[in-house]
């Protein structure tokens, strides 16, 4: 009997995994940049006791609170789905992912949760100041709940501060510190936390210029736009700088990924880094002989290789460089890190039935041949180096949707600030309309990177230690999908009430007030 | 301070945490309990957005406190995080459906244009605080009656047969419902919901209408109540338990198991007894007087009462999730904890929780000082659901 894995399972296990994680990602960018927005809008309010700061807060605090909920509801799902549908990855590495899961809800959640009651029903019922603080700990606090999870997220792509524990066949944390201040997990909070924050920079904008369309809440919308794109302008450029940043540490930790966000299939040295291109093909072809990259590209000689290791003349590793191995640079083949990798475990086993048997020089033994691969473990659960590219066009076409919108919005922001200041915006009808149009590309941008990352990092779960394939719970892969379509028809429905909400509260706009 | 404690004693600590969280939980679905009740207290449309109103604003918080408890379980225990949800999974589904729902309620129930209707959602938020409840009650149940699963930790060296935990019936946790003392449970903490639901609501809204129909409302939910807290209690103090040897590591069947756990832990008998006690004189003196403060009472008594049942489920060389499928793969604290050095740096932030309790208490007297009333449905200022 021909032994093999369950692919319908491990397949609907990342399907579910990938929609809730997608939809929770939908909601949870404009909370957390609103947040800042509004604390903003109302430190303003406070410092001037000008009603219409007020007014304008309120206003935007409606529209954050539809979108937080369902942002809640998403999240739930996907804390728990770590048990639920990946019970291996929940042991394997429980020791360490755990503990950032439940910093963030002993810190931030608790945070959020209890001053966001004081947002929403404490004006006049508390002092303004105390209303001021609670606001600004909702945006904290959301922004701490990101920092934990990006943390975690981090630690899968970058694993570090952590021991193999033959005796409990786990990952145990080594050094708590190592883990929460990579320089993975630091770069990766700096630049989601910014993407999420120009993403509602750009929905603010987005949405003020509908007022100024329709000659409505024409102040309201102004001064939105002034908040919106000086914190927009900021963030875009922060997102930018941390996205190079990013991409560095993937070049180095990740290289299949980063080989995959260029479409790279034989490795230069000096590489050109495509701004626009078209791939000709997918890596199907088994040794990559015929391969013509690309259709057709616009390639900025020379940078890539500067991106990547800051050296315009260094070695870039392609698909075929990391498959097949390269001497000259130092590369190990695939073909060998699968041999180490099924090394490391079978000496997991011997070491284990070494114990059982009482035999400790035996176990001694084992343990010292695993220590020496475990580097390669994960690679000993594959057969055909194959699996280990990641969807090439995929995370090609998602990186360089990501990179490109994130230079529009830049500029956005700063076309905007200017009309503003020259005081030609209500004129600029064109502009107007692009904005509104650019809330959509600004969540599109953010799902890209969502994929870039994600897909990217393919077949791993935990980079190097842990497929993705070994991870799924043991249960049958039609339970999985029953569940698959049960949130896909749920969060699918809530969107359109969420989207169908939030438009009719733009259109009816904000609210009398009830006193300063 | 914690590294110099042992590993046992860390995980005895953890467990205690755990406990806490439960407690707290099972209090907070006061929340949940409310929800089952908006309809029966509140006969008119301002009553009964008074009350929900009343909940809205803390509905957030039991959410906060079921995520932290899932988060603290997977970060000290992880084996049960995968075994329990990776295998009764169509009960935590179930139960993460019923809390997803409630999400959105409150907040798009009066929205215009909200697609589903005020009825679907209203509806959203009984389904959660009727099933969620006893489905919760029913999982935590398992803990003193046990499960069909099994663990073994070497699977991960089987490439296509790598799961380390399996469960070992095809009905993926819903089995449990077969079992009286596991839905004796569930149903307790549905009508406990209620009964404390009722309670906070008498407390929080200054209404005449809303204070009369809840006095008898408690009286209502505490008859059945009693009824299969009781079966429930009973049945387990005399049952055959799970214990370990915690030399040799092997679990074995040892009648009145948590009967003797509570005559060998004082303390938690204690908490037990002042737990039941102080919320039957919650109960008590709300359906005998006009006595409003019952909620503080009965939900100080909740918390003790949970908290030494979770405690005689994981402490004193108790299996705290037992397998019914091979008694040697049941969880104990010991087998299916996080390392010393994990467990070490999550108790520095377990240092948190008092400071947390005290600003989530601070903010709650702040924006309760004044009781919700007519008054506050027609105040432009309010947010109002």
């Amino acid at each position: 009997m021909t032994e093999t894995f369950d692919f319908a399972l491990v397949n609907w296990s990342r399907g579910l995994f990938a929609l809730t994680a997608m939809y929770h990602w939908l909601f949870v960018p404009l909370t957390l940049g609103l947040a800042y927005i509004m604390a903003i809008m109302e430190t303003i309010y406070v410092k001037t006791g000008d009603p219409h700061w007020k007014k304008t807060t309120k206003f935007w605090m409606t529209l954050f609170g539809i979108n937080f909920a369902i942002g809640i509801a998403t999240g739930l799902i996907l804390e728990f789905e770590f048990g639920t549908n990946w019970s291996n990855y929940s042991w394997f590495v429980g020791d360490i992912f755990g503990a950032p899961l439940a910093i963030e809800g002993i810190f931030a959640f608790f945070i959020e949760s209890t001053f966001i009651a004081v947002m929403y029903f404490g004006w006049n019922k508390v002092s303004k100041k105390f209303h001021l603080l609670s606001t600004w700990l909702v945006a904290f606090g959301a922004s701490l709940s990101a920092l934990w999870i990006l943390v975690a997220n981090a630690w899968m792509q970058d694993p570090v501060g952590m021991l193999f524990n033959p005796d409990t066949a786990r990952n145990e944390m080594g050094n708590f510190w190592e883990v929460f201040l990579s320089p993975m997990a630091i770069n990766k909070f700096l630049h989601t936390i910014s993407s999420a924050y120009l993403l509602a920079s750009v929905f603010v904008i987005g949405v003020s210029a509908w007022y100024l369309l329709k000659k409505r809440e024409v102040l309201l919308a102004k001064r939105s736009i002034l908040v919106a794109a000086v914190f927009g302008i900021i963030t875009a450029g922060y997102t930018i700088v941390t996205g190079d940043g990013s991409a560095s540490l993937v070049a180095k930790n990740q290289p299949m990924k980063f080989a995959a966000f260029e479409g790279l299939y034989h490795g230069k040295t000096g590489a050109g880094l495509v701004a626009v291109g078209v791939l000709s093909q997918t890596p199907e072809d088994p040794n990559y002989e015929d391969l013509k990259e690309f259709y057709f590209k616009i390639e900025i000689p020379n940078l890539l290789s500067y991106l990547a290791f800051r050296d315009f003349n260094a070695f870039v590793p392609g698909v075929r460089d990391l498959l097949e191995g390269n001497e000259e640079h130092g590369i190990m083949a695939a073909t060998e890190k699968i041999k180490r990798g099924k090394i490391a475990i079978n000496a997991l086993a011997a070491y284990q039935h070494a114990k059982e048997a009482g035999d400790n020089e035996k176990a001694a033994e084992a343990r010292r041949v695993l220590d020496e691969n475990f580097q390669y473990f994960g690679y000993g659960y594959f057969d055909d180096p194959k699996e280990l590219v990641p969807s090439i066009p995929i995370t090609f076409y998602s990186f360089h949707l990501m990179v490109a919108l994130g230079f529009y919005f830049f500029l956005l922001m700063i076309i905007f600030l200017w009309l503003l200041y020259k005081d030609r915006l209500e004129k600029a009808k064109t502009l107007l309309r692009i904005a509104i149009f650019s809330i959509p590309l600004a969540y599109i941008a953010s799902q890209s990177g969502w994929i870039t990352a994600e897909v990217g990092r393919q077949p791993w779960v935990i980079q190097d230690l842990l497929p993705t394939m070994v991870a799924v719970s043991h249960i049958n892969a039609t339970t999985v999908q029953v569940t698959f379509w049960l949130f896909a028809v749920l969060f699918t429905t809530l969107m359109i009430a969420e989207i169908r909400i939030m438009t009719k509260q733009i259109k009816l706009g904000p609210k009398d007030e009830g006193g300063k | 301070m914690f590294e110099s404690l042992s590993h046992l004693a860390l995980q005895q600590y953890w467990w205690m945490i755990i406990s806490v969280l439960g407690a707290m939980l099972v209090f907070m679905l006061f929340v949940q309990g409310g929800q089952t009740m908006i309809k029966t207290l509140g006969k008119t449309k301002d009553e009964q957005r008074m009350i929900l109103n009343s909940l809205g604003r803390k509905w957030e918080l039991t959410f906060t406190t079921l995520v932290t408890f899932g988060g603290a379980f997977f970060a000290s225990f992880p084996l049960f995080y995968s075994t329990s949800f990776g295998g009764a999974y169509y009960v935590w589904v179930t139960i993460l459906f019923c809390f997803v729902i409630q999400a959105v309620s409150y907040e798009y129930r009066s929205k215009p244009n909200n697609f589903l209707g005020t009825r679907t959602f209203d509806a959203f938020l009984y389904i959660n605080g009727a099933l969620g409840t006893i489905l919760l009650g029913t999982a935590v149940a398992t803990f003193f009656s046990g499960s069909e699963f099994s663990v073994n930790l070497m699977n991960i060296t089987n490439k296509f047969n790598a799961a380390i935990s399996r469960w070992e019936t095809p009905f993926y946790g819903l089995e449990a419902l077969l079992n009286y003392r596991n839905v004796a449970l569930g149903l307790s903490v549905f009508f406990l919901a209620r009964i404390l639901g009722t309670l906070y609501l008498m407390n929080n809204i200054n209404d005449e209408n809303i204070r009369k129909r809840g006095q008898k409302q408690v009286l209502y939910n505490t008859i059945p109540f009693l009824v299969v807290f009781l079966t429930f209690v009973i049945a387990t103090l005399l049952s055959v338990g799970f214990a370990y040897d915690p030399q040799t590591k092997v679990v074995f069947m040892e009648p009145y198991k948590y009967l003797h756990n509570l005559i060998q832990m004082p303390i938690v008998a204690a908490s037990l007894l002042a737990g039941v006690l102080l919320v039957l004189y919650g109960i008590i003196r709300t359906i005998l007087q006009q006595f409003y403060k019952g909620i503080w009472y009965s939900g100080l008594g909740t918390f003790l009462t949970v908290f030494a049942l979770f405690l005689i489920a994981g402490w004193n060389k108790t299996a705290f999730y037992p397998s019914t499928f091979d008694l040697q793969h049941s969880l104990t604290i010991e087998n299916a904890s996080s390392s010393k050095y994990t467990l070490t740096v999550m108790s520095y932030v377990s240092l948190a929780v008092p400071f947390v309790i005290a600003y989530i208490y601070y903010a709650w007297k702040a924006i309760d000082k004044k009781k919700i009333d007519a008054s506050d449905l027609i105040d432009k200022d309010q947010h109002i659901y």
